[in-house]
Parts: C-alpha cells; sequence; structure tokens
C-alpha cells in the first residue's frame, strides 16, 4: 500500500524528516508515537502534499507510484485521506454542499459519473446513521462553531464518505473527552478493510486502546526509532520518550 | 465564413474562451451617426415618436450635461471619455415593423439569447419569468404580457409605455433621480433609448418574477437605458435584470439610470447580476458601467431592496440607494462585487433616513483578486426628522492574492439623537489552511476558492431569486478563473 524510502523533507529551510523508513501493507493499522516536535505532522503533511513541506529526498510509493509530484487533491482522488489535527472552518459553506463537491471532484479524476443530488444524499444519510450522528451536522457550516469533539467527528464522517484507501490520522486523539474519542475510534475501526489501510499518529497511548494497531513506530529526531506490536505502544506509556529524546525534542 | 463565426473564431484564439459570452451577432443596424449633439438628442426622440414634453425634458438634460463636471471623488481611474466616440442610438432594423410574437423575432437574435443560455421559450415555459430583451437599444419581445395585463400589471418597453400611459410616465419620470443628479444620469436623461417601465396597481402581488436581460451588441454603441417601476399602495413585485455584452478592444459606455417607486405599505425587490465584459487580463477593453439606481420609498410601510452580484465591466461606478422617505420604510442593500484582473469597481449605496422609524439594512461582500481594486462606498444619512432610525451595515473583504486591494469608505451622516447607525467590517484572505484542507478532499484549487467565495457571499447569494442564485454561483466560480496558481 505504502512505501516511504529514505524520505528526508523541510519546512522553511529546516530539515525536519531525516530519512523515515516505512512500509504498510493492505489491511494493516500502523500508530506513529513519538515526543512533541519529532517531525509526526510533518510527516502526515509531506504525505498529503502540502505546499511549502518540499521533499528533498527519497520516495513516497503509494500502490506502486511515486507521490512526491502529485497535488494534493490529486493524492485526495487516489484515496489518501488526512484527518487534520486542527480541523479547518470554512464560513458559510454547508457541510453537504462541502462534502458533495469533494465526493463528485474525487469521482470526476477518477472518470466515474458524478453523483446527483437525490443519489448523494441518499449516500450521506446512510453514512451519518451509521456513525450515529446527527443530519442537523449536515446543514451547518463546515466546522463552523463545531466542539472539539464535533470537529473530529465531522472529520470521520469525510472520512467514511470518501472511502479512502490510506487514512492518516493527525493527532486524532488531541482535545478529545473520552466519549468522543470513542466515537471517533468507532468510526475509524469500521472502515477498516483488508483493503485499506490506516496510519494513526498520536502522542498518547490512550488512543491506541480503541484503535488496535498491527505495529508502533517511535518517531523522534526526524527517524523512525523503534518499530514494535502494539505492546511498545504500552511501554511508552510507562517509561515516556525519554530514551528516544535527543537534543531536538522538546 | 459569416461574419458571426469569424468574430466567434477570433474571439475564441484570442481569449482562450475564457469570456463565454463573448459573440457577435451579425444583425443590420440602424444607427444614429456617431457623436452627441442637439440633433442626436432630437433624432432619437423622433425614432421614438416621442411627445414634446420628452424632447424638451432630454434637450435640458442634455444642456445641462454640456456644462457639469464629471465626477471626481470615486476611486476608479481611466482616461478621459470621448463622448463624441459612441453611437447614441442602435435598434435592430425592424423597427417599424414590431415582431408581434416570437415567431416573428429575427432568427439570430433568438440564437444569441440561446448563447446567453436563455432561450425565450424555455424561459417561458420553465421558469415562469416574463422577460423584456433589451437588445442594443429598443426591446424586441415581451413575453407573459397577456398574464399580466390580467392582473393590470404594465410591463413593457419605456418607449411603448410611453404611448400606453403617458400621464404615469410624466408623473414619475426623474423624480428620483434629477436630471441633473449627475453628470452619467445626465447624459442617460438626454440620450436614453430603452429600457423597462413596470406599473403594479394598488394591492396587487405581481404574479412572477419579472426579468430583463440587457446586452450591448453594436460596435460603439453606448447603452443607455432606462427604467421605471413604480409600486402603488399595498403591491409587490421582484425585478431581475442580467447583463452580458460581447467581447471589445475599446472600452464601451454604459449608463444606465433606475428609478423606483414604491408608495405606502408596497414593496420592490430588484435584483441584478452584472456580468459585461471586465477586459482581458492586462485591462484592455471592457464596459464603463457608471450607473445610477435609486429607489424611493414614498409611501408608509414601504420597502425597497436591492441584491446586486457585480462581476463584470472594467469599471463599475454604481451605488444602488433607498430615499426612506415614508414613516416605517424599509431599505435593503445586498451586495456582491468580484474583481479580477485589471477590474476597477468603486460601488457601495447610499440610505437617506428621512421618515420616522425607518430603517436600513447593508450586507456587502467585495472580492477582490487579480491585480483589481475595489472600494465599498456608502453613505448613510439620518436627517434630524427621522425618530428612531435604524441601520446596521456589514462590509466583508476577501482578498485572493497579494497585488489587488479593497477599500472601505463608510460615510455616517447622523442628525438625529435617538438614531441607531451600526457598522461592522472585515477584510480577511482565503486562508493557506482552507485551501489545503479542502484540496486534501479532492477538490481542485480553482474550486475550492470557489467554494469558499461562496461561502463568504451565502448571505447575500441567498436573497437572489431561485434561478438567479444558481446562475450567481456559477458566475463566482468562472469571474475568478485563473486568480490563484
Amino acid at each position: 500500500m505504502l512505501e516511504i524510502k529514505d524520505l528526508h523533507a523541510t519546512v522553511q529551510g529546516k530539515e525536519i524528516l531525516k530519512g523515515v523508513n516505512l512500509i504498510i501493507e493492505p489491511g494493516e493499522v500502523h500508530a506513529i508515537m513519538g515526543p512533541n516536535g519529532s517531525g509526526k505532522s510533518t510527516l502526515s503533511y509531506v504525505l498529503a502534499g502540502r505546499d511549502g513541506y518540499e521533499v528533498t529526498g527519497g520516495r513516497i510509493i503509494y500502490e506502486g507510484e511515486d507521490l512526491t509530484e502529485l497535488d494534493p487533491e490529486e493524492r485526495a482522488a487516489k484515496g489518501i485521506f488526512l484527518a487534520f489535527q486542527y480541523p479547518v472552518e470554512i464560513p458559510g459553506v454547508p457541510n453537504s454542499t462541502f462534502l458533495n463537491e469533494a465526493v463528485n471532484a474525487v469521482r470526476r479524476y477518477r472518470g466515474e459519473d458524478e453523483l446527483d443530488k437525490i443519489q448523494f444524499v441518499k449516500m450521506l444519510r446512510a453514512k451519518t446513521k451509521e456513525l450515529n450522528m446527527s443530519d442537523e451536522m449536515l446543514k451547518r457550516a463546515v466546522n463552523v462553531g463545531f466542539s472539539g469533539g464535533e470537529k473530529k467527528r465531522n472529520e470521520v464522517l469525510q472520512m467514511a464518505v470518501l472511502e479512502p484507501k490510506l487514512s492518516i490520522l493527525d493527532e486524532t486523539d488531541s482535545g478529545l473527552d473520552i466519549d468522543a474519542l470513542k466515537i471517533v475510534s468507532d468510526g475509524v475501526n469500521a472502515l477498516r478493510a483488508p483493503d485499506r489501510s490506516s496510519l494513526v499518529i498520536t502522542h498518547y497511548q490512550r488512543l491506541l486502546d480503541y484503535i488496535v494497531p498491527d505495529k508502533v513506530h517511535v518517531l523522534a529526531r526526524g527517524r523512525i526509532q523503534k518499530t514494535g506490536g502494539k505492546e511498545l505502544a504500552l511501554e511508552l506509556e510507562k517509561n515516556g520518550y525519554a530514551d528516544y529524546a535527543g537534543e531536538e525534542a522538546a | 465564413m459569416s461574419a458571426t463565426a469569424e468574430t466567434v473564431e477570433q474571439v475564441k484564439s484570442i481569449s482562450g474562451e475564457k469570456y463565454k459570452y463573448g459573440f457577435v451577432t451579425d444583425i443590420a443596424a440602424d444607427k444614429a451617426p456617431k457623436g452627441l449633439s442637439e440633433d442626436i438628442v432630437r433624432f432619437i426622440s423622433a425614432k421614438k415618436r416621442e411627445p414634446e414634453w420628452l424632447l424638451e425634458w432630454r434637450l435640458k438634460a442634455y444642456r445641462r450635461w454640456l456644462e457639469m463636471p464629471e465626477p471626481q471623488w470615486s476611486k476608479v481611474q481611466f482616461p478621459p471619455i470621448d463622448y463624441q466616440q459612441y453611437h447614441y442610438y442602435s435598434a435592430p432594423k425592424s423597427d417599424d415593423d414590431r415582431p408581434k410574437s416570437l415567431d416573428e423575432v429575427d432568427p439570430e437574435l433568438l440564437a444569441t439569447y440561446e448563447k446567453l443560455g436563455i432561450p425565450i421559450k424555455e424561459q417561458e415555459v420553465l421558469a415562469g419569468v416574463a422577460v423584456d430583451y433589451v437588445f442594443d437599444s429598443v426591446s424586441v419581445a415581451t413575453t407573459f404580457k397577456k398574464k399580466l395585463e390580467e392582473v393590470g400589471v404594465i410591463f413593457c418597453p419605456i418607449s411603448e409605455a410611453l404611448e400606453r400611459c403617458p400621464d404615469l410616465v410624466r408623473k414619475y419620470l426623474g423624480t428620483v433621480v434629477p436630471v441633473a443628479d449627475n453628470k452619467h444620469a445626465c447624459l442617460n436623461s438626454a440620450v436614453f433609448t430603452d429600457g423597462s417601465f413596470v406599473y403594479i396597481p394598488p394591492g396587487v402581488k405581481c404574479p412572477m418574477e419579472l426579468s430583463t436581460y440587457f446586452r450591448i451588441n453594436e460596435m460603439n454603441t453606448g447603452q443607455f437605458e432606462r427604467t421605471l417601476i413604480v409600486a402603488d399602495k399595498g403591491s409587490y413585485v421582484s425585478y431581475l435584470e442580467g447583463c452580458t455584452a460581447p467581447m471589445r478592444d475599446e472600452n464601451q459606455l454604459h449608463a444606465a439610470v433606475v428609478e423606483l417607486v414604491a408608495l405606502d405599505d408596497a414593496e420592490i425587490k430588484y435584483s441584478t447580476v452584472q456580468n459585461w465584459y471586465p477586459g482581458d487580463e492586462d485591462g484592455k477593453g471592457g464596459i464603463y458601467n457608471f450607473v445610477t439606481k435609486r429607489g424611493a420609498c414614498r409611501g408608509r410601510n414601504s420597502k425597497i431592496s436591492w441584491t446586486q452580484v457585480e462581476t463584470g465591466s472594467a469599471i463599475t461606478w454604481k451605488y444602488p440607494s433607498c430615499i426612506l422617505q415614508g414613516d416605517n420604510s424599509v431599505g435593503e442593500f445586498y451586495s456582491i462585487a468580484i474583481t479580477n484582473n485589471a477590474q476597477q469597481a468603486d460601488t457601495g449605496t447610499k440610505m437617506i433616513h428621512l421618515g420616522k422609524n425607518t430603517t436600513s439594512r447593508i450586507i456587502s461582500k467585495g472580492i477582490s483578486a487579480g491585480k483589481s481594486d475595489q472600494t465599498y462606498r456608502g453613505l448613510v444619512k439620518i436627517s434630524p426628522k427621522a425618530e428612531g432610525a435604524r441601520n446596521y451595515t456589514q462590509c466583508d473583504s476577501l482578498l485572493i492574492g497579494d497585488k489587488c486591494g479593497a477599500h472601505t469608505v463608510p460615510y455616517i451622516e447622523s442628525k438625529n439623537k435617538n438614531a441607531i447607525v451600526e457598522h461592522e467590517a472585515t477584510t480577511s484572505t482565503i486562508s493557506e489552511d482552507q485551501l489545503f484542507y479542502l484540496r486534501q478532499r479532492g477538490i481542485p484549487e480553482e474550486a475550492a476558492v470557489a467554494l469558499v467565495v461562496n461561502g463568504f457571499c451565502r448571505e447575500v447569494l441567498q436573497q437572489l431569486p431561485m434561478e438567479f442564485a444558481v446562475e450567481a454561483q456559477k458566475l463566482v466560480g468562472i469571474s475568478l478563473e485563473g486568480s490563484v496558481g
């Protein structure tokens, strides 16, 4: 599904990723943990193709194709989804309009027929029902006036609607109380399938009680320092990141 | 290759088909010679077989116009206008033999409207809109006349109204926008060739949206239409106006006047989607849109609401205003102005509170992109007698890129201690965060910009009648093409 080879990336001229290697097979859930400032969010932005996050070395191979030259929207259309740590507000644009635009943009890119209004609404209703979300959320402007929990649930809804092959969750657990955490995790787990993979980025082990990973990686000082099973997360919870903290870590 | 096809080809090659409405219809026109003089004013009046009083009115305007200075206070910049280079009268040949039905209308003319996306027949059937088409200067087809006549609504070209109900026209013409209001309006008074006249009798709710499509076709033609809408006591009307013009390298002048009169308990809703040719990327060509629009809420509890979506024209100079004379009358102004490339716009409104408990509401959304420059200019004036007057103004500017400008110039004059005047203004940009978020969901950059801008304008778009709202939303996207990346 995804193969990251010796990835180097800079932000505003500063090298943040210094040779990341990672392989995610279809159906797998990987967790990336690490101290603040270790490059976790940078990795997610680099994978999504954000402007200003420059790849200076190495490759990102997704389904056999090098992604580095592709625009964010092209990567999205190919099935890469990033759940944002801080979802962005789009005033005046109803959630349903936004989702409709996104779904049809992706379908157009893939050469599929666009969904008409009725087909789209039907699909959307089914998804909100599946996720136990109220339709009221669809009428509100994207993330405007949403609580922290609502914003994250909205990310999960978008994920469910777009059905990505590779979901990257960037600190989705930050700012969530335990109930919200459970709802979000249920949503993510519902998407688990043999042909879909997830990369869960988190600072705390707590989320991994709900989204159980196949592999856990420790990212620190711009590199994967250690890889293990889900027990590695527990170990980190106990010992902290002190073992991995170099001079650059906060 | 016909001249039309040739032009279309030419336009395509120059513009990369960016301005969709850039085609020219090949119809032999009946034109006045170039230039402006008393003789031309007489020619126009004679052509239209006007009564003597109107000729005198025009001549008076012409003489005033000669002496009046150009308005200098706006922020727009352009070289001096050579008024002698324009034709002040242009009508499709068949003026003497007006078409009695759509079947008699020149098929090429109908094809023009089809290219504009407003096939007459389709509109008749689907939209239920009565459209008074203004082609260059003369209205060529008025639909749904019968249905309107049944309820006593008069909706016809103003030249026809002069024959049908001269007293009504004479009673109201020039009473809201006086002949010498400003140089552009004065010119219009001297040389106006057509436009719509609407009269809604007391107590009648107009059974459909009334609509006029204006289009400038002839080369070097100024378009000076004059619209007069009178809503008698307790009546209601919603009027839509849409504008496009073919592409020309030279600047064309459009100096229209719109006057609205609302009597006791009457309401007029006036919506405009203006998409005149804006000129090319470097600012060559395009329409000078110098328009005077004003409504008088003469009666108690009357209401006038302006909604405008201004995306076209090289220069827009336009301030649809309300004079709130009647007690409890209400004035509203909802505006979206989009400027891209080298476009300039100086637009806003005036709310003049004269009556007691008058209220006004101004919502202005300005979007500047490219190297365009835009100014919101608004006056809220509360007279000493306007006890309990209230105004709320909200001006939001959105900047796209770092070479455009947005300016907000509110004037507030309150001479009444009890009046409440509120003004809110914001300036923002489309953030990189927003664009990345939308693009990450698969929405390409230009569509993402259009989505954010449509969201920004939503409050105003919602004011538009359904059939216009869809068109306006698309227009927002089209106008901003090439503004990012």
